[in-house]
């Protein structure tokens, strides 16, 4: 894969992996650190691939999270049971890795038949439906008793490390971010703008609209099997509407169409989620209440709201960061 | 099939649909005035049916008669509860984004739910566990029809009939009053409305009341029926209620109204069959309408112009 | 001369309502003739009918002898029909420049996975995608705009990039759909001189509804005058300028400029 002329994001990406890195070899950064920095990094994929269908195409699609519960499931069935069947070995990565590319694809086939209703339907009708299809997927998850139903499943092998997840990261970024920075990208931009003005300059938007649910389900799908390993467990409840909400908050915290506003947010709101934790149970340490963490939401929902009332643009508008944007060579 | 398709069933059924059909109407009623799915609808039964829980407790430290008096003012309670936090909604979240893309309304809309939702189990008086709805009207069950019939409880007929008479009350106001008729012309066209003179935010927020208090009615009904409250409960029926307004055709208030029945039907009869069926059997109504007709049974088409 | 579009017989119906009653238009190639009428008489009907938005209830269209009706509106645009709006279609949050770029996807041809890879030859073809759009705009006068925000040009200059976008498709035929409307007529004038231009330089064949008088009858060599749907003249400038129905239909009619 050429990367010769994205040098800058390359290197700052390089940089952000060895200073992690080594930090953490040195004991500077604790486990608990890594788990939200890993945290981080699944949000950033999980942020980018909604970016894609919702801030690039313009497809309002609020179910991603299902997309998520099918990936972590599918790989997490997987390397559990290849696990059981050689339970002294220990287990390749390779297996890992074909567990999560599987998640993937099942995932984009979900995304692929989402995708459909979306030729007919717009706006508030689209969000309605995909949100019906991610409840769908969690009602069933929860039903199918040999995934483990309610319990969720359990026992995944761990597989999730700091470089594999950072890698897996880096590599979705820059793929989603060639795609959106080609012709392909621009029709899809262009059926966000204005469909029907897509359709009569010549660019069939029933493709595209379908391109984007599959790809940004695939991804997504990957995401969910990073964090299932991670976790060493997937659970029907991860995967509802709020966890939805919350990648939708970061979209649009961002700024629709930046992929550098949905890195940024991914990280600024899992940190900012594990302060607020740290800061509610402090509080009622220090006061002596008993202060829920659903304290947590509010203030994510208050945020929402004062989001759309004051900043409908997010942190970055529609711009990127010039790490990201291609150096015009060509002018 | 006859444990399925039987008059108890369909009493249940009609009992659910009454439920569903208060809410559809808040759904469809703002739906068809300024074109935006109220995402915290659900969230206004839910107040509802807290209100009445409330009011309850509070009066039943002057009051200890369970009597049909009682029981109105707790409707009232719940109704005011459902539409003043309707009106507030309406006029710190939506009202200023009233002229900015429509996304934008909807996701605060969104956003307004959650923090109902979590705002509610956040407070410790309230808390997110379930709490147990008191019996406000005392329980009687009837039986019909020998030893095949139905065995029908007092509730029943209270659901359907302060369903029916709020439904007929929305009736005459929209037919026979001048906010009737106003809310009507909004609905319509906004803009030769405004041209009229008619004074579109008031008519907008007297949508929202009667919607809301509609909903909050529909949680004290819901509270009594299925009595355990949470904070989350107005989540999936507030979905089953939007998917009926829309099976109806959304904007459409007889529609609503007929949606909501045949969702509260085929619910309980999916259900009698499959507990799993019974959870899906919204969904899958709402992707076969949305493939065979997505206007709606009673829906109008709007041409959009190019 | 054969005609590059032929409509024959061409009614379109909305529930009861004929919107467009039998019309018959013969386009030569490289002509440019007018659509006029009344608000309501069917010709932004007949845009969507040509392009595909709708299928006619009765009747053809044939480009270049190849019947269209019904056809998906994105494959008329690759057979050669590019179109503006009457309320503009602009891409308002990209840049001039991509609102360019993307009516020249016709000729890009990688596909995703050479884009993702960024192959030698996905990074030629946009290159060359890159030039073709800056020269379009060179000649329409636009490319001082390139990296500005569509929504951010002015009124006048927004009507030239949509003209602009619709030629990049490499169309054979272009359909205007009020081009000067909200113009002054200095603008108008411009205008005129711009679609005489671009015809010649692109070798297109125009089909134009306009309001505005003296634009029609300053550019157009024949027009189709239509009532509620219906035809009521059809013929050369001067002629249907005279003709009594047509002075009928216009009563009260826009385009008188004072």
């Amino acid at each position: 894969m050429s990367m010769a002329h994205k040098p800058r994001f390359l290197i700052a990406a390089l940089v952000f992996y060895a200073a992690v890195e080594g930090f953490s070899r040195i004991g500077l950064l604790n486990g608990y650190f890594m788990v939200i920095i890993n945290e981080s990094l699944i949000y950033v994929i999980l942020a980018v691939s909604l970016n894609l269908i919702n801030g690039i195409t313009g497809q309002f699609s609020l179910g991603h999270m299902g997309f998520a519960a099918v990936g972590a499931y599918t790989s997490g069935a997987i390397t559990t049971i290849a696990f059981r069947l050689s339970p002294d070995r220990p287990l390749d990565y390779s297996i890992f890795v074909l567990s999560l590319v599987a998640g993937g694809l099942l995932a984009a086939l979900v995304g692929f038949l989402i995708g459909f209703p979306s030729l007919r339907l717009k706006g508030d009708y689209l969000g309605i439906v995909t949100l019906g299809f991610g409840e769908i997927i969690r009602t069933a998850l929860n039903n199918m008793d040999f995934v483990g139903g309610p319990r969720g499943l359990l026992g995944i092998p761990k597989f999730s490390s700091f470089t594999l997840i950072f890698a897996a990261a880096l590599i979705s970024v820059i793929i989603i971010r060639n795609l959106v920075e080609s012709s392909h990208g621009r029709a899809m931009l262009a059926v966000r703008e204005n469909e029907l003005a897509a359709e009569l300059v010549g660019i069939d938007t029933t493709k595209y609209k379908v391109l984007a649910f599959s790809t940004g389900a695939f991804f997504a799908g990957i995401a969910g099997g990073l964090l299932a390993h991670l976790l060493q467990m997937a659970h029907p409840s991860q995967f509802g509407f709020m966890g939805s909400v919350l990648i939708l908050i970061m979209v649009y915290a961002g700024g629709i169409g930046s992929l550098s506003g949905s890195i940024l947010a991914a990280f600024v709101l899992t940190f900012l989620s594990q302060g607020l934790l740290l800061g509610i149970d402090a509080l009622a340490n220090a006061t002596g209440l008993s202060i829920g963490s659903e304290w947590r939401m509010v203030i994510y929902s208050v945020l929402l709201i004062l989001l759309m009332l004051f900043k409908t643009e997010g942190l970055m508008g529609t711009r990127e960061f010039r790490l990201l944007r291609i150096p015009e060579e060509e002018k | 099939m006859s444990y399925i398709f039987n008059v108890q069933q369909i009493v249940n059924g009609l009992q659910l649909g009454s439920i569903y059909a208060l809410i559809a109407l808040g759904y469809t009623m703002v739906y068809g005035i300024v074109r935006l799915i109220n995402f915290a609808h659900g969230d206004f039964y839910m107040l509802g049916a807290y209100a009445a829980y409330g009011a309850f407790y509070l009066f039943n430290s002057f009051i200890s008669v369970k009597s049909g008096a009682f029981a109105f003012l707790i409707l009232l309670a719940a109704m005011a509860a459902g539409g003043g936090i309707a009106l507030l909604t309406n006029r710190f979240a939506y009202r200023p984004l009233r002229y900015k893309p429509k996304l934008s309304a909807l996701i605060t809309a969104i956003g307004v739910s959650m923090f109902l939702e979590y705002f509610f189990s956040a407070l410790p008086m309230i808390g997110p566990s379930p709490r147990a709805f008191p019996e406000i009207l005392p329980k009687k069950l009837y039986h019909i029809g020998g030893a095949a019939g139905a065995e029908i409880s007092n509730y029943v007929i209270i659901d359907i009939s302060v369903a029916a008479v709020l439904m007929t009350g929305l009736t005459l106001l929209i037919q026979k009053t001048a906010l009737g008729k106003a809310m009507r012309a909004v609905s319509e066209d906004k803009d030769a409305a405004r041209l009229m003179g008619i004074d579109i935010e008031k008519v907008i927020a007297w949508t929202f009341l009667i919607g809301g208090a509609f909903a909050g009615a529909a949680g004290l009904l819901a509270g009594l029926t299925y009595p355990r409250i949470q904070p989350y409960m107005g989540m999936m029926p507030g979905l089953k209620a939007f998917i009926a307004a829309v099976l109806g055709g959304i904007g459409n208030i007889p529609g609503a109204v007929l949606g909501a029945y045949i969702m509260g039907l085929a619910e309980t009869f999916a259900s009698a069959y499959n507990s799993l069926l019974g959870e899906g059997i919204a969904f899958a109504i709402l992707i076969l309408v949305l493939i065979i007709r997505p206007t709606g049974i009673l829906g109008e088409k709007t041409a959009d112009k190019i | 001369m054969k005609s590059l579009l032929k409509i024959s017989g061409m009614t379109h119906r909305f529930g009861g309502l004929a919107a467009v009653s039998n019309l018959n238009i013969e386009l030569p190639q490289g002509a440019i003739y007018g659509l006029i009428g009344p608000n309501g008489s069917g010709k932004t009907t007949t845009f969507n009918l040509i392009t595909g938005i709708y299928r006619p209830s009765e009747g053809s269209i044939r480009l270049d002898g190849r019947e269209i009706a019904g056809m998906k509106p994105y494959r008329i645009v690759r057979l050669g029909i590019a179109r503006t709006f009457q309320n503009l279609r602009i891409f308002e949050n990209l840049s001039v420049l991509d609102n360019i770029r993307i009516a020249l996807n016709g000729s890009a041809h990688s596909g995703i996975i050479p884009s993702v890879l960024r192959t030698p030859s996905f990074k030629r073809e946009e290159k060359a995608i890159r030039d073709k759009a800056y020269e379009l705009l060179k000649g329409m006068k636009l490319e001082y705009r390139a990296d500005q925000m569509a929504k951010n040009l002015p009124y006048g200059e927004q009507r030239r990039l949509e003209i602009a976008r619709a030629i990049a498709t490499e169309p054979k035929l272009l359909l205007l759909d009020e081009p000067a409307a909200g113009m002054n007529p200095k603008e108008v004038e411009e205008l005129m001189a711009l679609i005489i231009d671009a015809r010649k330089a692109f070798g297109l064949t125009i089909l134009l509804i306009e309001h505005h008088m003296k634009f029609v009858m300053g550019i157009c060599e024949n027009i189709t005058v239509l009532n509620f749907g219906e035809t009521i003249a059809c013929g050369r400038p001067e002629e249907v300028a005279s003709d009594a129905r047509v002075l009928e239909a216009y009563l009260g009619r826009r385009g008188a400029q004072c």
